[in-house]
Order: C-alpha cells, then sequence, then structure tokens
C-alpha cells in the first residue's frame, strides 16, 4: 500500500517561475491532490484608488501586473471612458488594438520559453526570449517603455504611431513571422517535445466550463469564447475567429497559443491597413460618477474591471477579476492524478500570472 | 571595466513586483542581453548562490521567505534590489500591504533604480555585485586571518 506524503511546494522554488505555494498531497510518485495558498504579491492596489487621483489611477493599474501592462492599463481606462461617456477617436482605437495585440506576442512568446525551459528544452527558450526582444524594441520605439508604457490616459492615448513606423513595424513582421514558423514546428513536431505535452493535464469542456476556465486555457478545450469578440476598442472592424482545439492536453494548449501569436500579426496587419488619420485623445472634463464592468481578453484570458465612482476624485471602488485567478481551479483539476515531475509543466499551461492575480 | 575574478551565481526572487522587474530579470539571462557571458547563472537554490536579485517591496506574507533564503545563502553575499519598488516601495508605497523596500527586512548593497529597470541597469547592478563580492570575500579572509 502507498503511503500518502505532502509535499510543500513554492514559493521559492528552483522550478517556479512565479511566488506561489502548493501542497502536493502525493501518493508515491502520484499527485492525488494540491492545496494552493497564495498572497505572497498581495500589495493591495485595488485600496490605493482612495488615495490617488482617478487619472493617476491608470499608472497603478498599469503596474497589476508587466506582462499585460498594456491591456490593464486600457481596460481601467475603456471602464472609466464609459461611465463619463467619452467617445474615443477612431486613431485611438486602432492604435489601441495593436498594442494590445504586440503585448499578446510577446506574452505568449514569453510563455513559450518558459514552457520549453520547463521540459529542458534550453535552445528553444532562449529563441522564444530572442524573438520577444524584437517586440518589446518595438514597444520601445513606439512607446518610450519596454515593459511598462504609460501610453493609455482616459480619453485616448498619449501617443501616436507615424504611419511609417506602421509600415516598419509591419515588415519586421513579415521577417519574424517566417522565424515564428520554423520555431512552431519545434514545438508541434518535434519528438521528444510532444512526448512531455501530449497526453499531459486533460481538462474536459465540460470541465472548463463548470470551473470557470478562460482564454486559451478554456479554449484548448473546446469552447469557442473570446472577449475580444465582444466588441472593444476596434476589434469590431476586425475579421478574426476565436481559436479552439478540441483536445484539451498541454499540447492542444500549446497549439492554440502558437496560433495566436500568428492570429495577432494578422490583427495587426487588419488595423494597420483601416487605421484612420486625425487625433488620439479627447480632452475629459469633470469627475465620473456611476459604475461599470468593462471586460477584457488579454493574453491570458477574460479579465473584467470594475469601477464605482461618487462624482469626486477619488473612486469608491475598483475590482478587477484576473485571468488567472479563473484559471486556478481548473489548474488544480489537472494536476490530480498526475506524475510530480509533470507539476512544473502542468502548472506553466495554464499561463499563471500570480502578480496579477494576487494584485 | 571591472575584472570578474569568479563566475557569481544569482538567484532571484520576486517580492512582490507587478512582474515588470521580473521578466527585465530574466531578459538579461537570454540572448540580446545574456549575462551568461560573464560567467552568471542563474540558480534556484539559495545554497549555491552568491547574489541575491530581488524585486518587489516586502510585505508581511514575503517576509519570512526573504529572510529564510538570506539565511541560507553562504558568506559572502550581496543583495541587489532591483526596481524602485524594491528600492523603497515605489509606486506601491502607499499600499495598506507594503512594508517597504528590501531593507526593512534583509540588508541591501545595491540599489538598482527603475520602473521597470532596464536590463542594462540590471546588469551594471550586478557587475558592481561581483566587486563587492571580491571586497567581502578579501575582509572575510583577512578577518579569518587574525
Ligand atoms: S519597479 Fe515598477 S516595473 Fe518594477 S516591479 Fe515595481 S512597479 Fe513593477
Amino acid at each position: 500500500m502507498s503511503t500518502r506524503s505532502i509535499v510543500p511546494f513554492g514559493p521559492q522554488h528552483p522550478v517556479l517561475p512565479e511566488p506561489i505555494h502548493l501542497d502536493l498531497v502525493l501518493e508515491d510518485e502520484k499527485v492525488v491532490e494540491a492545496v494552493p495558498s497564495i498572497g505572497f504579491v498581495h500589495r493591495g492596489l485595488e485600496k490605493l484608488v482612495e488615495k490617488r487621483d482617478f487619472n493617476d489611477y491608470v499608472y497603478i493599474a498599469e503596474r497589476i501586473c508587466g506582462i499585460c501592462s498594456f491591456m490593464h492599463g486600457m481596460g481601467y481606462c475603456e471602464a472609466a471612458e464609459h461611465i463619463m461617456n467619452v467617445e474615443v477617436p477612431e486613431r485611438a482605437k486602432y492604435l489601441r488594438t495593436i498594442w494590445c495585440e504586440m503585448s499578446r506576442i510577446h506574452s505568449h512568446l514569453l510563455w513559450l520559453g518558459l514552457l520549453a525551459d520547463a521540459f529542458g528544452f534550453e535552445s528553444l527558450f532562449m529563441q522564444s526570449w530572442r524573438l520577444r526582444e524584437k517586440i518589446l524594441d518595438m514597444f520601445e520605439y513606439s512607446t518610450g517603455g519596454r515593459v511598462i508604457f504609460s501610453v493609455n490616459k482616459i480619453g485616448g492615448q498619449r501617443r501616436d504611431m507615424p504611419d511609417d513606423m506602421i509600415r516598419d513595424f509591419l515588415s519586421i513582421f513579415d521577417g519574424m513571422e517566417q522565424e515564428l514558423k520554423t520555431m512552431a514546428a519545434t514545438f508541434l513536431e518535434d519528438y521528444a517535445v510532444n512526448t512531455r505535452l501530449r497526453g499531459v493535464g486533460f481538462l474536459t469542456e465540460q470541465q472548463a466550463h463548470d470551473l470557470g476556465a478562460v482564454g486559451p486555457f478554456m479554449r484548448a478545450s473546446g469552447i469557442a469564447l473570446d472577449t475580444r469578440k465582444k466588441g472593444y476598442a476596434a476589434y469590431p472592424n476586425i475579421e478574426f475567429e476565436p481559436i479552439t482545439s478540441t483536445v484539451g492536453d498541454c499540447y492542444a494548449r500549446t497549439d492554440v497559443r502558437i496560433h495566436e501569436i500568428f492570429q495577432s500579426i494578422d490583427i495587426i496587419r487588419q488595423a494597420a491597413a483601416k487605421i484612420p488619420q486625425g487625433e488620439v485623445a479627447v480632452p475629459v472634463k469633470g469627475f465620473p460618477n456611476g459604475e461599470y464592468m468593462m471586460r477584457v481578453e488579454q493574453p491570458r484570458g477574460e479579465a473584467v474591471y470594475y469601477l464605482k465612482a461618487n462624482g469626486t476624485r477619488f473612486l469608491d471602488r475598483v475590482r478587477v477579476r484576473t485571468p488567472t485567478f479563473a484559471n486556478l481551479p481548473g489548474m488544480l483539476e489537472t494536476l490530480k492524478g498526475c506524475q510530480l515531475a509533470d507539476v512544473p509543466i502542468l502548472i506553466l499551461t495554464i499561463d499563471p500570472c500570480i502578480s496579477c492575480t494576487e494584485r | 571595466m571591472l575584472k570578474v575574478s569568479k563566475s557569481p551565481w544569482l538567484l532571484h526572487y520576486d517580492g512582490s513586483s507587478c512582474n515588470g522587474c521580473d521578466i527585465e530579470v530574466l531578459a538579461c539571462l537570454t540572448p540580446v542581453y545574456d549575462v551568461e557571458r560573464f560567467g552568471v547563472i542563474n540558480t534556484g537554490n539559495p545554497k549555491h548562490a552568491d547574489i541575491f536579485l530581488i524585486t518587489g517591496g516586502i510585505n508581511a506574507q514575503n517576509a519570512p521567505v526573504v529572510k529564510q533564503i538570506y539565511a541560507q545563502m553562504p558568506n559572502p553575499k550581496v543583495v541587489v534590489a532591483v526596481g524602485i519598488c524594491a528600492c523603497n516601495g515605489g509606486i506601491f508605497k502607499d499600499c495598506y500591504n507594503i512594508d517597504g523596500g528590501v531593507d526593512t527586512a534583509i540588508p541591501v548593497d545595491i540599489y538598482v533604480p527603475g520602473c521597470a529597470a532596464r536590463p542594462e541597469a540590471i546588469i551594471d547592478g550586478v557587475v558592481r555585485a561581483v566587486a563587492l563580492l571580491d571586497e567581502k570575500r578579501k575582509n572575510m579572509r583577512k578577518e579569518a586571518a587574525q
């Protein structure tokens, strides 16, 4: 008879990219249960809204997470704009779309690198991050920052992208797409990679639905939901379909994310072709009064921003529901019954972002 | 340029950072910046590490973890606080759950400011840490000789 033992895992552990703690209940090598405890990165950002002007809070919102910083800032701004009935200029909406998709590419490349690192393929890790640096260069060129951009404001964007910059970017993307194809082939076809990813960590469509999974984690289990379809920024004018897979294992999640990178490049091309001339911001006067719930599709899935304003400089409440939080129950489900050696890969396939989960 | 006498191994822990500085630390290890050419290796094991890179401020929950990692590292050791939040709390200073910078929990030797700290700045911090490590090592020898 096998005996049960509990292995503490984290918050600082050689294979963990971020501080989360799990108590793994093991029967020999098999994990029977995983109990998470979180709070290592909790700062209390939501409460800070009582001390900071609602315009300044954009900077705080960006720092909920340094990986999706652009989308956090944008989600907050769009919610505030809805409350204040501000119509953002068309050009700003397209700029938001382009920067959003660039964020998605950089986030997915980052994730692919970490995944490669988790299954011990160092050169693939380096290649993913080398490609990612190209995106960061473009970000630096267009916004001035590598990870924190501060280009969002309530009412539009702080910066414009000149048309020749957008053209330059498109040619960089053409080159990147070729390199990506080579890299994708390794991820999807390499024998050794396949043995690590295929058939590991199944999540069925029903489980994904019941446990409230979001983003690529959910789409890899066959649910075709994408908040971008709900139409914010310039997405209503862009043609795309959510990318799904029906298998629901680690391989499917990798597959979905890789194809989302190609889709993002396509969306940027569409946006670049359609972007109109004009202003990038409108002046905003007065203070917000009311409440709004904004939903944004981040690289990791749907994030929800709830804002409640009372007509003064300070908001009453900001609430953020981040995608990793929604995906944690699903992750714990996939951990059940897996082998201890697969735990790092399984934690990684939901693309956990602990810093935004705990804020 | 400093002469690098030993290959320093570093340990990176994410205190309560927003991930911004965190991924910049990782970016230092990858092809464009590549600190491995200086012999710097990222290790996950505190007992192997010479340099402790820490991002993000200190809160009640992570203070014991940080102290424990610091205690486990062998002497001589150097602590580098990366990013303005690790230096003094930065933008999160007013948050109810932030005690302040890393120096509220453990002694910090080198401060790398920036939000996010750029990879160039982080590498500069690490190079300085190496020099300091040499100095500390010398001092330790002297003390042992006495
Ligand atoms: S210094 Fe800035 S970028 Fe770095 S962890 Fe703190 S908030 Fe994030």
